[in-house]
C-alpha cells in the first residue's frame, strides 16, 4: 500500500514540476505568430503540387503574408478561397483566369515512327535518341512523362498521344516541365477550340510525317471573322481571347488539326 | 579520476558508439541525416537533452527512486524527465532559432521515444550506480553518448550528400542505399571494437 502511495505521490510531484515548469517556459518563450497565418493555410487546396514556386501550400501562405508572393500565384485555389485570402491579407480582390494544360499534338498512332523505339519508357531519353521515335520533330513520344508528373492523374497517354481531363487538371504546370519536346502549354479553361499540333515543318515533311499535322495552309486564317487565328511559323494559333468559339477554323482545316476541346 | 572519465568519454563516442555498434537512435539517424546543416542542429538538440536529462535521471533514480523503492518505475519516471526536457527544447528553438525548428520538424519531438536518450539514462544508472563520484561518470557517459550520436549523424549526412550524385539501381534508391552505406559506416567502426580499457 505504502508503495502505490509514494509511487503516486512522487510522480504527482514529478508531473506538477515538470508542467508548471513548461507553462513557465512556454510563456518566456511565445512565439508571436500573424492570426491571419492559420486562416490563410486553411484556405490553401493543400495539394502541395508546387506549381506556385514555393515548397508547398504553407510555404506560399507565409509567402504571401510576408508579401512576397500574390494569391492569384496559385492555380489550384478556387475563387472563393483566394477572394477571402485577398480580403485577409487587404489586397483587392483579384479575378484569375483558370487554365488547364493542352497538348499540343494529337498524333500518337496517326504520326508516323521513325524507329520502333524499345528502351526505357522516358520521353527524355527517346527525345534524345535522333530527336525521338516519331518521324515528326515536334511529336509526343506518348512514352508518359507528363502522365508521371502529374499528380492528378489529370494526363493519360491514349492512343500513343498524352490528353488531358480538363477537370482534373488543377494548373500545377509540373506536365509543362515535364516534356521534353515543350509540347504541353496551359491554355485557358474556358477555350473550345484548340490548335493540336505544333509542328514547324515544311507542309511536305508534315503530310509524310503525320495525318493530322497542321500544314500552315492558312484556311483557317481565311475563314476565322474575328483573326482569332493566325498562321506563324508554319503552324496555326489560336489567340484565345479574341475566340469567340464559332468551330469555323475547325471545319475548315483539312488536317483536322483544329480541335473542341 | 580525470583518466577514467576521459576513457568512459573515448568508449561512449567510438567504442559502444551508439549508432553504429549498438544500433540506437536509427530513426533520426536516418530521417535528417540528408543534410550536414540539420544533422549538426539534431546532433546539437540530442547532444543537450541527452546530457540534461542523463544527469537529472542519475538524480532521481538515485534521491527519489532507491529511497522510496520506486526503482521498478524507472523507464516511467526517465520517459517524464526526457519528454520535459524535449518540450522545453521545442520551445527554446522554435523561438531563438526558428529555421532550425522547421528543418527538424516532426524529428524534434520524436527526440522524446528516441531510445538512444532513454538508452543513455538506464545505462547510466545501471553501470554507475552509487556515490555522487559516480554520477560525474553517469553525466560524462551520457555526454559522450550524445556526442557519439552527433559524430555519426554528421558523418554520415556528409555520406548521403555524396549518395545523391550516384545514380544507384532504382530499387537502391533512398533509404535502401542509405541503410547499406550505414552499414558499411558501421564495419568501420567495428574496427574499434578490439580496444578495450
Amino acid at each position: 500500500m505504502e508503495h502505490i502511495f509514494y509511487a503516486v505521490l512522487w510522480f504527482l510531484v514529478l508531473g506538477g514540476l515538470f508542467g508548471s515548469g513548461l507553462a513557465f517556459l512556454a510563456k518566456k518563450f511565445a512565439v508571436k505568430t500573424d492570426e491571419r497565418e492559420e486562416r490563410v493555410k486553411a484556405l490553401m487546396p493543400g495539394a502541395n503540387c508546387g506549381g506556385c514556386g514555393f515548397a508547398g501550400c504553407s510555404s506560399f501562405a507565409e509567402a504571401l503574408l510576408r508579401g512576397e508572393a500574390t494569391p492569384d500565384g496559385c492555380g489550384s485555389m478556387d475563387t472563393e478561397a483566394r477572394d477571402e485570402i485577398c480580403d485577409l491579407l487587404g489586397l483587392p480582390r483579384m479575378t484569375v483566369e483558370k487554365k488547364v494544360a493542352h497538348v499540343m499534338c494529337s498524333g500518337g498512332c496517326r504520326a508516323k515512327e521513325k524507329y520502333l523505339y524499345e528502351g526505357i519508357r522516358d520521353c527524355r531519353i527517346a527525345a534524345s535518341l535522333a530527336g525521338g521515335n516519331k518521324l515528326c520533330h515536334n511529336g509526343c513520344t506518348g512514352l508518359g512523362n507528363c502522365e508521371r508528373a502529374c499528380e492528378y492523374h489529370a494526363l493519360h497517354v491514349i492512343d500513343g498521344v498524352a490528353q488531358v481531363e480538363k477537370d482534373k487538371c488543377h494548373s500545377c504546370g509540373a506536365c509543362v516541365k515535364a516534356c521534353p519536346k515543350g509540347l504541353i502549354v496551359m491554355i485557358p479553361e474556358k477555350a473550345v477550340y484548340a490548335v493540336q499540333c505544333s509542328s514547324h515543318e515544311k507542309p511536305k515533311d508534315v503530310m509524310r510525317a503525320c495525318e493530322v499535322g497542321c500544314i500552315g495552309c492558312k484556311k483557317c486564317e481565311k475563314v476565322c471573322p474575328n483573326g482569332a487565328v493566325t498562321v506563324t511559323d508554319g503552324v496555326a494559333e489560336i489567340d484565345q481571347t479574341k475566340c469567340t468559339s464559332c468551330g469555323l477554323c475547325a471545319e475548315a482545316c483539312p488536317r483536322g488539326c483544329i480541335v473542341k476541346l | 579520476m580525470i583518466t577514467k572519465l576521459l576513457l568512459i568519454l573515448f568508449t561512449a563516442i567510438f567504442i559502444e558508439n551508439y549508432i553504429f555498434s549498438k544500433f540506437y537512435g536509427v530513426c533520426p539517424f536516418l530521417g535528417v541525416s540528408k543534410d550536414p546543416a540539420t544533422a549538426v542542429g539534431m546532433g546539437l538538440a540530442v547532444t543537450g537533452v541527452m546530457t540534461v536529462s542523463g544527469a537529472a535521471t542519475w538524480l532521481l533514480y538515485r534521491f527519489v527512486l532507491v529511497p522510496f523503492g520506486l526503482t521498478y518505475l524507472d523507464t516511467l519516471a526517465f520517459i517524464l524527465v526526457i519528454a520535459a526536457l524535449v518540450q522545453a527544447l521545442e520551445l527554446f528553438l522554435k523561438k531563438m532559432i526558428p529555421s532550425l525548428y522547421r528543418a527538424l520538424g516532426i524529428y524534434l519531438p520524436l527526440i522524446t521515444t528516441n531510445c538512444a536518450v532513454l538508452g543513455a539514462a538506464l545505462t547510466g544508472i545501471s553501470d554507475f550506480e552509487g556515490t555522487l563520484e559516480h554520477f560525474a561518470s553517469a553525466v560524462v557517459y551520457s555526454f559522450g553518448s550524445a556526442l557519439g550520436f552527433l559524430f555519426a549523424i554528421v558523418l554520415f549526412a556528409g555520406v548521403r550528400k555524396r549518395l545523391e550524385s550516384a545514380l544507384p539501381p532504382k530499387a537502391f534508391q533512398g533509404i535502401p542505399l542509405a541503410l547499406i552505406s550505414a552499414g558499411l559506416v558501421a564495419i568501420a567502426f567495428s574496427g574499434f571494437s578490439g580496444m578495450r580499457f
